[in-house]
């Protein structure tokens, strides 16, 4: 009895009965479709994540002051209001950091932005020209304000597309046009590009920016600065920048050793690591419901298993009549369980990938199939077949051949 | 002649509880090459438990049954399975071919248990076994679009696939209707002059009278084992038949 023999039978014996091997393969098509359209969901959604915090600037690291609970007693304050970040740490991580390519201070106010007839409530952030970089933000027209404009405080500006749509109506170009921001009239020198909503989904086009000097003086009359936004040389050393700001600003805030940090140090990567572990979660409780469902259809292969082998119980006599082994007859029933389960999971895959491409096209949610749910999906309803067409197998082996000649 | 079968002192026990059941209380004979046998009893002789003896589906709880020259006592489930494969051919009462699925492919059953075939082969054998049984028109046919007698041909057919030593056929003409039956026997007796040894199990003394030996049981042992000088011809037996008026 060879092992081509055995396929032949076992094919023979599904081509029997069609309807019925279809409804049982209908529990395994199911069961791996929504495992892989669920991960595909999931996977989708941490990719969009990911995509989006990357667009904030993937290398970012964003510094913020935080209020010394050494300092016992008294209102805690506003991180804007805490006075603890300076120009002075500015130079000092400009000077001192190696793993540091842009640093810039960022101060921000809001207030009403008026162009003629025209107005739009918006915030003004106050930056350094390397600001741009930090945040991977090309110009869409215009140039960027320079070093000079920082040192001379002038009243020059970028703004963002949705203050640009706000603002001027019916394609008017805004560069070279004088808005006035709370009063004070700012020239737009450039357009920024669009960047869409961040993570949070705050509009990150509504903003207008300018030189830091004059938001500081000219707006706000603050001397301090509210946050630093700086960029590591790439993703893998964020870790090493981010200890090594922590270490400059530690010194230059003359912290001692034991004393709390007066600041804060993020970077994008934990930003990514967390919203990925909230989507991870979200994919394992997706695969989870699913694994449920290949379960379950799994336990209709058994199912179906044990009727057929009752059913057929006359056919195992006489194949067992006319010369079929135990070995021949656990063979068959386990080839057909298998059969049944892997081009179950054939089409369950392939279904699984229609039904994440419709997802996106119609529900608009982004899905992304991976290639390790469909190998991993595809080895456990193998396995599932094998598991739960073993023990149908092996009673159908057992049979007495004359106990089963004569079964009715 | 050569020795197909040999029964010596066979008895076969069955233990129902705290009683034992004897159904075989010592049974001796020998089959040669060739014969055409009916193991005749009432319900209750040991006929059946004696079937499943001689097709190797049990084995005897003391005694020697030698198949073509093999004891089989002493031979593994497997052992026993592949000697039912290589030496015996099986014709039962209700057929048992497969359903949906076609003469030749239950002809070729046998055959996908015998490592040895190719498809070729399978295929090959399995239409000349249609052939012997005069169903060559009928390969592709479907168990229910055959009528008794042709599904019964068709498990001959089944049987003579493998060329085994021995035709055993249970009651093999007992669902069919007497010209039927008589079609049947014509064809066991045309593949006995062709040198086929039939073992017929039955309890209709009509059948009987076809065959060249009867060995009669009752109550487990044999009671009368006796040559028939005068063997009925079926072919003969099927032209006396009146003309039937119902078909």
């Amino acid at each position: 009895m060879n092992f081509f023999n055995l396929i032949r039978i076992a094919l023979r014996a599904l081509q029997r009965n069609k309807l019925r091997a279809f409804l049982t393969m209908l529990g395994i098509i199911i069961g791996v479709g929504a495992v892989i359209a669920m991960v595909a969901i999931g996977q989708g959604s941490k990719q969009s994540i990911q995509d989006q915090l990357s667009s904030m600037g993937s290398n970012m690291i964003t510094i913020r002051p935080n209020s010394n609970t050494s300092v016992g007693g008294g209102a805690r304050l506003d991180a804007t209001s805490l006075q603890t970040l300076k120009l002075d740490d500015i130079k000092a991580i400009e000077q001192q950091a190696k793993y540091i390519t842009a640093v810039s201070p960022q101060v921000s106010g809001k207030g009403q932005a008026i162009n003629g007839a025209l107005n739009w409530p918006t915030s003004i952030q106050g930056v350094s020209p390397s600001y741009l970089d930090i945040r991977d933000w090309p110009l869409k027209e215009g140039v960027a304000f320079g070093d000079n404009d920082v040192k001379a405080a002038t009243k020059v500006c970028l703004i963002g597309q949705t203050v640009v749509e706000n603002l001027f109506s019916g394609g008017e170009n805004p560069v070279g046009k004088t808005i006035r921001f709370n009063k004070i009239p700012f020239k737009i020198i450039g357009v920024l590009s669009e960047k869409g909503e961040n993570a949070f989904g705050q509009d990150q086009d509504d903003i207008i920016l300018a030189p830091y000097t004059t938001v500081q003086k000219r707006i706000l009359a603050i001397p301090y600065i509210q946050n630093i936004f700086a960029s590591a040389i790439d993703e893998s050393s964020s870790t090493l920048a981010t200890e090594e700001v922590s270490q400059i600003l530690r010194t230059a805030h003359k912290l001692k050793t034991g004393d709390d940090d007066d600041f804060t140090v993020r970077t994008q990567a934990e930003l990514i690591n967390t919203f990925s572990s909230t989507s991870q979660l979200l994919t394992v409780l997706l695969a989870a419901i699913a694994g449920i469902s290949l379960v379950v259809g799994g336990i209709g292969i058994m199912n179906i298993m044990y009727v057929s082998v009752t059913e057929r119980t006359k056919e195992i006599g006489l194949r067992m009549s006319i010369g079929a082994r135990g070995i021949d007859i656990l063979l068959q029933f386990l080839i057909e369980a298998i059969l049944i389960s892997i081009t179950g999971g054939l089409i369950g895959i392939a279904l699984g990938i229609t039904a994440s491409k419709l997802i996106t096209v119609f529900l608009s949610w982004p899905t992304l199939v991976s290639e390790s749910s469909i190998v991993l999906s595809f080895i456990v309803c193998t396995v599932t077949g094998v598991f739960f067409g073993y023990y149908p197998a092996v009673k159908a082996s057992r049979l007495d051949p004359i106990e089963a000649l004569r079964y009715e | 002649m050569g020795k197909i079968l040999e029964l010596h002192d066979l008895k076969r026990e069955f233990r129902m509880g705290t009683e034992i059941v004897r159904a075989l209380k010592g049974v001796s004979f020998e089959v040669t090459t060739g014969e055409f046998v009916t193991i005749m009893g009432s319900s209750g002789s040991g006929k059946t438990t004696l079937l499943n003896l001689l097709g190797c589906l049990d084995k005897p709880t003391s005694g020697v049954y030698q198949l073509d020259g093999v004891d089989i006592s002493k031979l593994s489930r497997d052992e026993l399975a592949r000697l039912r494969n290589r030496k015996i051919g099986f014709v039962f009462q209700s057929y048992n071919l497969l359903a949906r699925t076609s003469a030749l492919e239950n002809v070729e059953l046998p055959l996908f248990y015998n490592s040895g075939l190719t498809a070729h082969d399978r295929k090959e054998r399995a239409v000349k076994a249609l052939e012997a049984v005069k169903l060559a028109e009928r390969l592709d046919h479907m168990p229910n679009q055959l009528s008794g007698g042709q599904q019964q041909r068709v498990a001959i057919a089944r049987a003579l696939v493998n060329e085994p030593v021995m035709i055993l056929a249970d009651e093999a003409t007992g669902n069919l209707d007497t010209r039927t039956s008589y079609e049947i026997m014509a064809l066991l007796q045309e593949l006995n002059q062709a040198g086929k040894t039939i073992v017929f199990v039955t309890h209709e003394p009509d059948i009987a009278a076809f065959s060249s030996r009867t060995v009669m049981l009752r109550d487990g042992k044999v009671i009368r084992d006796s040559k028939n000088e005068n063997v009925r011809s079926a072919r003969q037996a099927l032209s006396e038949l009146p003309v039937a008026d119902d078909y």
